[in-house]
């Protein structure tokens, strides 16, 4: 195996290690937007008119909540490698500067599709009832993934990027919040003048927009060329700043 | 003629405006301790990240063991082990973990992790999360992972600062053991009796200038000799002995007259029978020879940071 590659299987033992050592974290990335989902669907859903069954509306963008919901827990991990030294002490001996990073990448798109699991698990209970294939679920599956990979690296940036853990954290509530002004929890035509332009054109639209036309068998291939633009986009900047900042900084 | 395991000459380094080092020259031989003094901010830490790859210098040549640091980086970081300020220790792994983390990135196998909790006592906490370990079991841990693949050249950054006298002594034995096995130690430390216990050779190193280099009995000779110190309760006991002693020093807040001395007993009892002749009786008596504190104070100005904390 090439350097990179063990380095690289190394990093991902220890994120995985983090993981069981720290089973709050998790349960609290799995719990929190299963609890959401259970407010919106369960207790407010009949307020919302929306054309369909809410959960069957709600559960697209409910998928996204959940990846970024786990995403502060990646975040304050990285800060913490950085500000405590650990970083410094890989970059001092010769470890594959991409293995470091792509470890807490990878480690977060596990704790991700934990999250999204668990949410579609709930959607079923409430009862979820999406026409998909099994082409069309593998299509989910694929964007979970890529959404994961191209904001898992912005959220790395960030988190190495920070001051403190504190501030790490904090620095992902945008993209927790993010998902709450876009079509995921009511469609933007409902929301007032400024929110709806907003919802519209924020990245995270046409995301959800494209779970839901492949849960749903209406995608619009629109949704998907921009959904993928955007995380193309997304990922490059991540990795861009992720690389940069762990060179700079010491 | 031993080699050199580091060697740098005209080393600078700013941060925007501020000119943190200004024209480093400096040279340690193989299998040597060098300790690079001075107070917080003096650009130690900075220093040691340029040496260590961690940094690029704005000027001047770096080469250690044998390769420049900024075109061969990679080699350098194959021949050296750095120990930061700060323990750099995985809290979420256990000790024997830690080092298990180290062995593996490093290709070297995990029979040393054993033998390494074993000579730095870790064995009965190998097994527990390295969160609940005390400082100093953190700083053995954080010694014992940069010693995994045997490097060469050590840096220890500060390795003693906030550990209990026992743990310091215990730092000390290992460092001792490390160049007894011929690894070259560059060690910075603010405090003066470390590198004075430690080192072969000391650089004092003062806003961003080295001021001084040499063994530490060579910067002891820089500042004034050794004296007897006597301190009167009553203040014409006092001026009474001033002119009795050529070439002594009396501080009136103080109450206490310095004398020149070797520290010899032939000197000391000298002073003892010159008192006993005028029936002058001193309330305290002490002999002083300058430490690397004096040397401290000399050549920077101000006292050293430990001192300036009291």
């Amino acid at each position: 195996m090439s350097t990179v590659t063990t380095d690289s299987a190394i990093m991902i033992r220890r994120n995985f290690k983090h993981t069981l050592r720290n089973p709050t974290t998790v349960f609290n990335a799995v719990l929190f937007p299963v609890i959401i989902m259970l407010m919106f669907v369960y207790l407010l859903g009949d307020a919302f008119s929306v054309g369909v069954d809410y959960v069957d509306y709600a559960t697209p963008g409910m998928i996204l909540l959940a990846i970024c919901y786990g995403l502060g827990a990646t975040a304050t991990g990285v800060n913490s490698d950085m500000t405590k030294g650990i970083i410094n002490r890989f970059k001092v001996m010769d470890v594959s500067r991409g293995a470091v990073l792509s470890g807490q990448v990878i480690g977060s798109i596990v704790n991700n599709v934990l999250a999204v699991a668990a949410i579609i698990g709930t959607a079923f209970a409430l009862g979820f009832r999406p026409s998909a294939s099994f082409v069309d679920w593998l299509g989910v599956a694929g964007l979970v993934l890529l959404v994961g990979f191209s904001i898992g690296w912005l959220t790395v940036a960030l988190g190495l990027a920070a001051k403190s853990v504190e501030t790490a954290g904090l620095a992902t509530v945008p993209l927790i919040m993010l998902p709450f002004l876009s079509t995921a929890i009511v469609p933007a035509d409902k929301m007032g003048p400024g929110a709806r332009q907003f919802a519209e054109y924020q990245p995270f639209t046409p995301i959800i927009e494209t779970f839901r036309g492949l849960l749903f068998g209406n995608l619009h291939a629109s949704d998907a060329i921009a959904a993928i633009a955007w995380c193309a986009g997304l990922a490059i900047i991540g990795y861009a700043w992720a690389t940069s900042t762990f060179k700079k900084r010491a | 003629m031993r080699s050199s395991a580091i060697a740098i000459s005209g080393l600078r380094k700013a941060f925007g405006d501020k000119v943190v080092l200004d024209g480093i020259d400096l040279e340690v031989p193989a299998g040597t301790v060098f300790s690079l003094l001075g107070p917080n901010g003096a650009g130690k830490t900075t220093t040691v990240n340029v040496l260590t790859t961690l940094m690029k210098a704005d000027g001047g040549t770096i080469r250690v063991a044998g390769h420049d640091v900024a075109g061969e980086a990679k080699a350098v970081r194959k021949a050296i082990g750095v120990t930061g300020q700060f323990a750099a220790v995985d809290e979420l792994l256990t000790g024997r973990e830690n080092l298990q983390l180290m062995a593996d990135l490093k290709r070297v196998d995990r029979q040393i992790v054993t033998t390494l909790l074993e000579r730095f006592d870790l064995v009965e906490s190998a097994q527990k999360m390295t969160s609940t370990y005390s400082g100093g079991m953190r700083r053995k841990l954080d010694l014992a992972m940069t010693l995994v693949g045997s490097p060469q050249i050590i840096f220890l950054d500060e390795p003693t600062t906030g550990l209990d006298p026992r743990s310091r002594r215990t730092m000390w034995q290992i460092i001792r053991e490390l160049v007894g096995a011929g690894v070259t130690i560059f060690l910075t430390t603010q405090y003066l009796d470390e590198a004075d216990q430690l080192a072969d050779k000391v650089a004092v190193l003062d806003q961003g200038r080295v001021v001084a280099q040499g063994t530490p009995a060579e910067l002891k000779r820089l500042v004034p000799g050794s004296h007897v110190r006597l301190r009167f309760t009553d203040p014409r006991d006092l001026d009474a002995a001033v002119p009795l002693f050529a070439g002594a020093t009396c501080d009136e807040e103080s109450q206490t007259l310095q004398i020149p001395s070797d520290g010899g007993t032939k000197s000391l009892r000298a002073v003892l029978d010159r008192l006993d002749e005028h029936s002058l009786e001193a309330e305290e008596l002490s002999v002083h020879t300058p430490d690397l504190d004096d040397v401290f104070l000399a050549l920077t100005g101000h006292a050293s940071t430990e001192e300036t904390a009291k």
